[in-house]
């Protein structure tokens, strides 16, 4: 049977099994949008592009299914751009489908005709030109198999409008995709694991490094396993936060640069470390030469390529983790480590004095108990998705996640304006959960637009504004390493009620930890889509810190005296 | 050391780009990179000589592995191996030098090309220290104009390595795209 190239744009996504899609109309996309009409998929009309590539990324992580978006050609696909680094640092499952201006037309400067393959390539896992309707469905099946193998990642499919107007038949079986099996990873080395084990059984002071691959190779239950059976703590990264329980006895908390003092000392001074689907960003690791320097590594990762890059290690195993550990787990003998368990146990107590949560109120709203006070509200389990700053490592370092998907944030691009788009998209992938948005005044400026997405979809999500009238995270810097010189980071906000008020949203503005609790409530028994914005200590920066370049043991602990001022001591 | 990869790629459009693209974003440095067709229909080969660490070297194959379309790459890094790298050279020779040159070139079993008044362009194969020290010894007769055409280079044996000759079983995709 004969379609459009554009019929068989929504045919193929409907076979993929695609139930929403976000995006936004324009001149050479629109045959799709034309055809769109009549096939059970519904469509999110976004503000910008690049929230649409935000949503389709939030709504991939929240459900581990594959995220599509749409969009037209020109500045349309180019606004796509930082959605599809931001999924591709993350290793997240997005199909962007843009239109392209004739074929006839490419290479001529034509009305809003950019070369929006030549400007993906390093953002995307791959991706395609399509100027024939027949090769719409192979483009957009292996598209599909692409993003979702291996290392997931975003992929391009970029169709000519009169690719999209020509008609071709539909043939399925016949673009059945294959190109995506040349580089699945091959079983593990039976010496490799062998040396695995052999080192894990001798490991006096091991330490699980545990990351995002974890939760994409549905290896949650084998982690644990390997952590219970092996009595070995585990130390997670910001994307591994929610792969494995928080609050288990086991659990360190989060590593890196704005990890717990006991966590980067565990680590420091372990004498084994297992690294499960993680890459050994400069964040986590501090400077490289002085890096756990009495720890053998084993790393196991999907890609290889992630493989000795940072971190040499004494165990490479590119493979897929859940195979694995389900051929080590029978190996390992249960063991007792409470003599390394209690050593930690030691430092841990040591950092509590000094945490903020566990010092008197002294009448000033701090982020950090904003964020402790949402994760006792919710009892730990809302979907929070974070923006990029200071609130984002609050976040990570005071709502502690047990859950799967329970925290959806921009890990390695770090991607202002993230956070609101994102829970949009996860909203919709899981209805049912509670989500909150928690951003900075910065951040959430850049991206409030979708607030009017939100209402004309009908979507509740639930936002917590932390506004320090800083860009905080780089005043911080400032205020650390560039002599308090607060360039360009003193930042006004709109009135955020007003603005709340303005979207037909429910707003208040929150002053005093004592009304924080009912502000939440009140947040979370609205119907709609709700906003609070907290405004915080201006001046507070995020503890313990290990200033970029320093080793991970040399870090800035908390200063016991910031309750007592009230202001920054640095 | 320059280390020699091989790599088998569909040939469609925009592969040299994103091979390319891949090399410069992760500053890799390179000394020559090749491309041509193979014996199979669909099928490009690239030799690309790198100028790095082992280490560095690895990177760049298991990123290069990462590719939809890359089917093998392969490092002929201890391989004993055949690397040939083409040059055309014009080099200046009036009457008074001409013989000098070509008895120079004969030397380098470089044959003549073409001849001009007072120029003679010279084409000569073979590893790339053999085209260097050529185009060492025609210096001083002052060199016109040199076009190299970078190396190709095969493993020496009988046969393919195993994951090439598995590579090139696979073949292309079946498909009918043309992206």
């Amino acid at each position: 049977m004969s379609h459009t190239g554009a019929q068989l744009i929504w045919e193929s996504l409907v076979r993929e099994g695609v139930e929403i899609v976000f995006g936004y109309p324009g001149g050479a996309i629109l045959p799709a949008y034309d055809a769109m009409v009549g096939y059970p998929i519904r469509h999110v009309l976004v503000r910008h592009e690049q929230s649409a590539a935000h949503m389709a990324d939030g709504y991939a992580r929240a459900s581990g299914r594959t995220g599509v978006v749409v969009a037209t050609s020109g500045p349309g696909a180019t606004n796509l751009v930082t959605g599809l680094a931001t999924a591709m640092l993350d290793s997240i499952p997005v199909v962007a489908i843009t239109g392209q201006v004739g074929s006839g037309l490419l290479g001529s400067d034509a009305f809003q005709e950019v070369d929006i393959t030549g400007i993906t390539i390093p953002v995307t896992k791959h991706n395609y030109l399509v100027t024939r309707a027949e090769d719409i469905v192979p483009a957009i099946r292996e598209a599909f198999a692409v993003a979702r193998s291996g290392r997931p990642g975003p992929v391009l499919v970029d169709i000519t409008k009169d690719a999209q107007q020509s008609r071709a038949t539909l043939d399925w079986e016949a673009a059945t995709p294959q190109r995506h099996l040349r580089h699945l990873p091959v079983p593990p080395d039976a010496d490799d694991l062998a040396r695995a084990l052999d080192m894990i059984r001798q490991a006096k002071r091991p330490v699980i490094l545990a990351g995002h691959g974890i939760q994409m190779a549905g290896a949650r239950a084998e982690v644990m396993a390997l952590a219970e059976r092996g009595d070995i703590p585990y130390a997670l990264t910001l994307l591994g936060l929610g792969a494995v329980p928080a609050t288990h006895p086991l659990s360190l908390g989060m590593m890196g640069m704005h990890g717990e003092s006991w966590v980067n000392r565990a680590i420091q001074e372990a004498d084994l470390l297992i690294a499960l689907g993680m890459r050994f960003d400069d964040r986590v690791t501090g400077k490289l030469k002085e890096y756990a320097p009495h720890a053998q590594k084993i790393h196991i990762d999907i890609d290889a390529s992630e493989l000795n890059k940072n971190v040499p290690v004494d165990v490479a195993i590119a493979a897929d983790l859940l195979e694995v550990l389900r051929t080590l787990l029978p190996e390992l003998p249960k063991v007792q480590r409470s003599e390394w368990l209690e050593t930690i146990r030691g430092w841990r107590g040591d950092s509590a004095v000094r945490d903020i949560k566990n010092l008197p109120d002294d009448g000033h709203l701090y982020a950090a108990h904003v964020m402790h006070d949402l994760w006792n509200l919710t009892r730990g389990e809302a979907v929070v998705v974070s923006d990029v700053g200071q609130h984002q490592m609050w976040e990570a370092q005071y709502y502690h996640h047990d859950g799967e998907r329970s925290l959806i944030t921009s890990g390695g691009a770090g991607t202002m304006g993230f956070a609101l788009p994102a829970a949009i998209g996860a909203k919709l992938a899981r209805p049912e959960a509670e989500v909150w948005v928690v951003a900075g005044d910065g951040g959430f400026q850049m991206t409030f637009a979708e607030l009017m997405t939100a209402v004309q979809e009908g979507v509740k999500v639930n936002i917590a504004v932390i506004n320090n009238g800083f860009l905080g995270m780089v005043r911080q810097w400032q205020a650390m390493f560039y002599e308090g010189r607060y360039a360009a980071t003193p930042i006004l906000s709109p009135d955020f009620v007003k603005l709340a008020d303005a979207f037909g949203i429910a707003g208040e503005r929150v002053e005093k930890r004592a009304d924080v609790a009912a502000a939440v409530a009140r947040a979370r028994a609205t119907k709609g889509t709700a906003l609070i914005e907290f405004r915080v200590e201006q001046e507070d920066s995020v503890y313990p810190m290990v200033p970029a370049g320093a080793a991970l043991h040399e870090m800035i602990l908390r200063p016991s005296a910031i309750a007592e001022t009230g202001s920054d001591p640095v | 050391m320059p280390h020699v990869l091989v790599v088998y790629t569909d040939d469609e459009p925009g592969v040299l780009t994103r091979v390319a693209s891949l090399i410069r974003r992760r500053g890799f440095n390179i000394h020559s990179l090749t491309v041509g067709p193979t014996e199979r229909a669909g099928l490009s080969r690239m030799t690309i000589v790198v100028d790095t660490d082992a280490p560095r070297v690895r990177q760049a194959v298991e990123h290069l592995r990462k590719l939809v379309n890359v089917l093998e790459v392969q490092q002929l890094g201890e391989h004993p191996k055949v690397l040939r790298d083409l040059a055309l050279v014009r080099v200046a020779a009036g009457p008074e030098t001409r013989s000098a040159v070509l008895q120079l070139a004969q030397v380098f079993r470089a044959t003549v090309v073409d001849i001009a008044e007072d120029s003679l362009v010279i084409e000569c194969t073979g590893s790339l220290g053999k085209i260097e020290a050529l185009v060492d010894t025609l210096r001083p007769f002052g060199i016109l104009e040199l076009g190299r055409t970078g190396a190709v280079a095969m493993a020496r044996g009988t046969r393919p390595a195993p994951q090439v000759r598995s590579a090139l079983q696979r073949g292309p995709s079946t498909g009918t795209m043309s992206v």
